[in-house]
């Protein structure tokens, strides 16, 4: 806070009350109210699915659990990826920072790729969002989550682009730690839907 | 985190840590115990999985305590509506 307008200068957003850098403190109120939004509609699902239970289907009936097992692995590798990004900045290692953005690209666009395989699939098989609650419910639940995925993707691609223009240093990479909460919120909120859509 | 200096969480073991639970979290799911238990256990997986990723991928664990609390701030009204809704039912 001693100087504050040096701080800005220097690209990283300064620190306040709580010791947190203003950007990063606002992307974790961002998803304060993600986790409202992911818990309204998992308060619709109990909802529905206690109200009317007759309408879904036994676990791996419908849904193929075997390739979202996987897709869910998929998420976590891209977590991984980008947890390291941020290692690699943190250590000035401007080489490794761009392998493994790019690697978190990657990886997670291959999850939406699969979800949309597996939304092609369900629909050949005539699951659709009409298809009742079941259907209504899962490509709700799947779907705003795989926008956000969707969302994370271009983000962190933008990210990426900037890192390979040498947009960050050891000292200043803020955008990578902040974009990484993001990523890795989006991985938490599947872990949690995975259980509830997929294996309950 | 960066006067921590170069030495970083072993991220690698939690990665091996959440493949390890989502393997047996599939497996649990197609065991064929009583539905309860099956939904408890599922849930326990889920959420132990969750606090790895928000405790170390997300670096909660070495943040300051009023960015904790500010996380948690909003598990508090999610969690009172699952429940008052799950008392509908249960």
């Amino acid at each position: 806070m001693t100087s504050q307008a040096a701080t800005m200068e220097g690209g990283r957003s300064p620190e306040r009350g709580l010791g947190v850098p203003t950007n990063k403190l606002g992307m974790w109120v961002f998803l304060g109210s993600e986790i409202m939004f992911f818990t309204g509609l998992i308060g619709s699902y109990i909802i529905l699915r206690f109200g009317a239970s007759n309408s879904w289907a036994a676990p791996g009936e419908v849904l193929n659990v075997t390739v979202t097992a996987v897709n869910t692995f998929i998420l976590i590798c891209s977590s991984v990826t980008m947890v390291k990004a941020f290692a690699a900045i943190e250590d000035g290692d401007q080489k490794m920072l761009k392998v493994w953005l790019v690697a978190t690209v990657l990886i997670g666009a291959s999850f939406v790729g699969v979800q949309l395989f597996e939304y092609n699939e369900l629909i050949h098989h005539g699951f659709l969002p009409s298809s009742g609650l079941y259907g209504s419910t899962f490509y709700s639940m799947t779907g705003f989550h795989g926008f956000h995925v969707t969302m994370g993707v271009i983000c962190i691609s933008w990210v990426t682009i900037k890192a390979f223009r040498g947009g960050y240093t050891q000292d200043d990479h803020q955008g990578v730690e902040v974009i990484g909460l993001y990523w890795h919120f989006v991985d938490l909120v599947w872990i949690i839907l995975f259980t509830i859509v997929y294996l309950i | 985190m960066s006067e921590a200096g170069k030495q970083h969480p072993r991220y690698m073991l939690v990665f091996g840590g959440l493949a390890v639970l989502t393997a047996i979290e599939v497996t649990a799911a197609f065991m064929g115990f009583p539905r309860s238990v099956t939904i408890l256990l599922l849930l326990g997986l889920a959420i132990w999985k969750a606090l790895l990723v928000a405790l170390y991928f997300m670096h909660l664990k070495w943040e300051p305590r009023a960015l904790k609390v500010l996380a948690a701030a909003p598990l508090v009204p999610a969690a009172i509506m699952v429940v008052v809704i799950l008392m509908e039912y249960v």
